[in-house]
């Protein structure tokens, strides 16, 4: 490997403190992992090891506890997400990385091609464009086309997951995060997203993702990052 | 993004003062000084804002929200700190301006919405008076040319324009917000406040109203600062979020943040009571 990595983290840390149950919740501790270009770096362990943590942490939707999470900009520069200003990140949350959660919030009464869309109308792309990829992706992750102009917000389970993850494959940010994006899809469903996945590979695209099937595991990871339930210490590595 | 506010170390005190208001005052405290009995309704409040982005201030019932805005928008004169605007490469110093500098600031480059129409608007003239009141103080004096203009308003904030003629007493209070917008929009001001605007209406015509204000901000890159004790509406409409309580800043971030990951015992309290 030679290419540099787009994301390291170091030492990552992550815990709660809950002041009114007077309580400090361990989640993630001491991650150290790189994600590269082109490439996806896979996150697994058990439950409550904290590896939604770590991708809250990277988007800032969690404040880091401790550690460094060094990305490398598009315009070359090496920022740390974990102290940036608020600005910066939302700059970067604009035009270079993109989020599937594991529950996204819709905005209601909003049309599910427009919420696939979003993003991209927010990076300025011309709004007849933007639906047109929008719905290119939700075809290719074969959500019904009678559902297409419709709010997510009473879709089954499985629907607004492909919603979601339409949403942050068609803005093809520089860093992809994914949080169990298969978690509620059949079998052949899954399969369209392996190939959407390989697909943004290709692009060049960076991703980190969390999966729970070790056979995705092996179709799609090119590094594994363990981590291991409460406070104890994790290893990286190759499969 | 270029900055388009600053404010550092704003404080707003009503009453005489003394040395102790500040230091016996604050969020683990009351907001009354027990030296003096004056209110420290806000004290060492900084930020800053963006264009086109959309801060949200929460807080409770007396935090000092309003007060924020208000000062900002010379409704109330700030008893000490700083806040510079830009605008078109000038930076004005907001507390240091003088009246006819403030009046033409208000009038033409800042929008307000408050939460009681008839602070924003005059229910003696029509719903078009009053935008074409707006246009006239902005210096336009053109009959047709502001007549077309606040139809186009109301057009875009979803009033009837053949109501234009009606006094705001006719419109129900949804209503009544959009003309406060129409009329806070006439002059496409770079920066507008809202002050509770959804508070209190039905929330079919909140929800619309809310759609409306994110329109307006995708549209015309509008930045705003929005006031409300509603977490929903802060998790739709801000991008970063402030929190006060008794006059000061406890917390301040991105708004998932502040809703997924909040720091500070008072925040997560409000979090927690919202779910
Ligand atoms: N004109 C005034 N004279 C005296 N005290 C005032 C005045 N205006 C506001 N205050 C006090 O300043 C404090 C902050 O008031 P402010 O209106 O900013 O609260 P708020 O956070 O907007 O509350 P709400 O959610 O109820 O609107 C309160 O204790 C209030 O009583
Ligand atoms: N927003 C939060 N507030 C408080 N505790 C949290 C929060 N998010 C996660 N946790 C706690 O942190 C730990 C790790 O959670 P998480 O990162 O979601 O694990 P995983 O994704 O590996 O299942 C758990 O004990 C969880 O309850
Ligand atoms: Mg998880
Ligand atoms: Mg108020
Ligand atoms: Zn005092």
């Amino acid at each position: 490997m030679t290419v540099a990595p787009i994301l390291r983290l170091e030492n990552f840390c992550k815990n709660f403190a809950l002041h009114e149950q007077d309580k400090v919740i361990p989640s993630s501790a001491q991650v150290n992992l790189s994600v590269y270009p082109g490439r996806l770096t896979a996150l697994i362990g058990p439950t409550g090891s904290g590896k939604s943590s770590v991708l809250n942490g990277i988007y800032r939707t969690y404040l880091t506890s401790s550690g460094r999470i060094l990305y490398r900009c598009a315009a070359g520069e090496e920022i740390d997400l974990a102290r940036a200003d608020d600005h910066d990140i939302l700059a970067l949350r604009r035009s270079e990385i993109g989020f599937v959660t594991q529950f996204l919030h819709f905005l209601p009464r909003q049309k599910t091609e427009d919420v696939v869309a979003q993003p991209l109308y927010q990076q300025g792309v011309d709004k007849e464009e933007a639906r047109a990829r929008a719905r290119a992706t939700l075809e290719a992750l074969n959500l019904p086309r009678r559902l297409w102009s419709l709010s997510p917000t009473t879709f089954s389970g499985g629907e607004k997951q492909r919603v979601n993850l339409a949403r942050g494959l068609t803005a093809r940010p520089r860093l992809l995060l994914l949080d169990e994006p298969t978690a509620s899809l059949d079998p052949r469903t899954c399969q369209r997203v392996v190939a959407q996945i390989k697909s943004l590979k290709k692009a060049n695209i960076a991703m980190l993702a969390i999966f729970h099937q070790m056979d995705l595991v092996k179709q799609l990871a090119d590094e594994v990052v363990e981590l291991s339930p409460a406070a104890e210490g994790v290893m990286g590595g190759q499969p | 993004m270029k900055k388009i506010l600053e404010v550092n170390s704003f404080s707003k005190v009503y009453g005489s003062g003394c040395d102790c208001c500040f230091a016996e005052t604050g969020p683990e405290r009351t907001n009354i000084c027990p030296g003096c009995g004056s209110v420290v309704a806000a004290h060492d409040v900084s930020f800053s804002l963006h264009q086109g982005e959309i801060l949200g201030i929460m807080g409770e019932s007396g935090s000092g929200k309003s007060t924020v805005v208000k000062s900002l928008f010379f409704d109330e004169p700030a008893s000490w700190g700083q806040a510079s605007f830009y605008d078109n490469g000038s930076r004005y110093d907001l507390f240091e301006l003088n009246r006819a500098q403030q009046r033409q600031l208000r009038s033409q480059r800042f929008g307000m919405v408050y939460q009681n129409p008839h602070l924003g608007l005059n229910f003696a003239i029509s719903a078009g008076g009053n935008i074409a009141e707006r246009l006239l103080v902005a210096g336009d004096s053109h009959y047709q040319r502001i007549r077309s203009r606040a139809q186009d308003l109301l057009q875009r904030t979803e009033v009837l324009p053949e109501r234009m003629d009606e006094i705001p007493r006719n419109f129900s209070g949804g209503m009544q917000q959009r003309v406060q917008i129409a009329k806070a929009l006439a002059t496409d001001p770079p920066l507008l406040f809202l002050d509770e605007v959804t508070t209190g209406l039905d929330l079919s015509v909140q929800a619309a109203i809310l759609d409306l204000i994110l329109e307006i901000q995708h549209e015309l890159q509008t930045a705003m600062i929005v006031v409300t004790h509603d977490l929903g509406v802060i998790r739709l409409l801000a991008d970063r979020t402030l929190v006060m309580k008794y006059g000061r800043i406890i917390e301040a971030g991105l708004t998932d943040q502040i809703l997924e990951d909040p720091q500070h015992a008072y925040t997560q309290r409000l979090v927690a009571s919202a779910l």
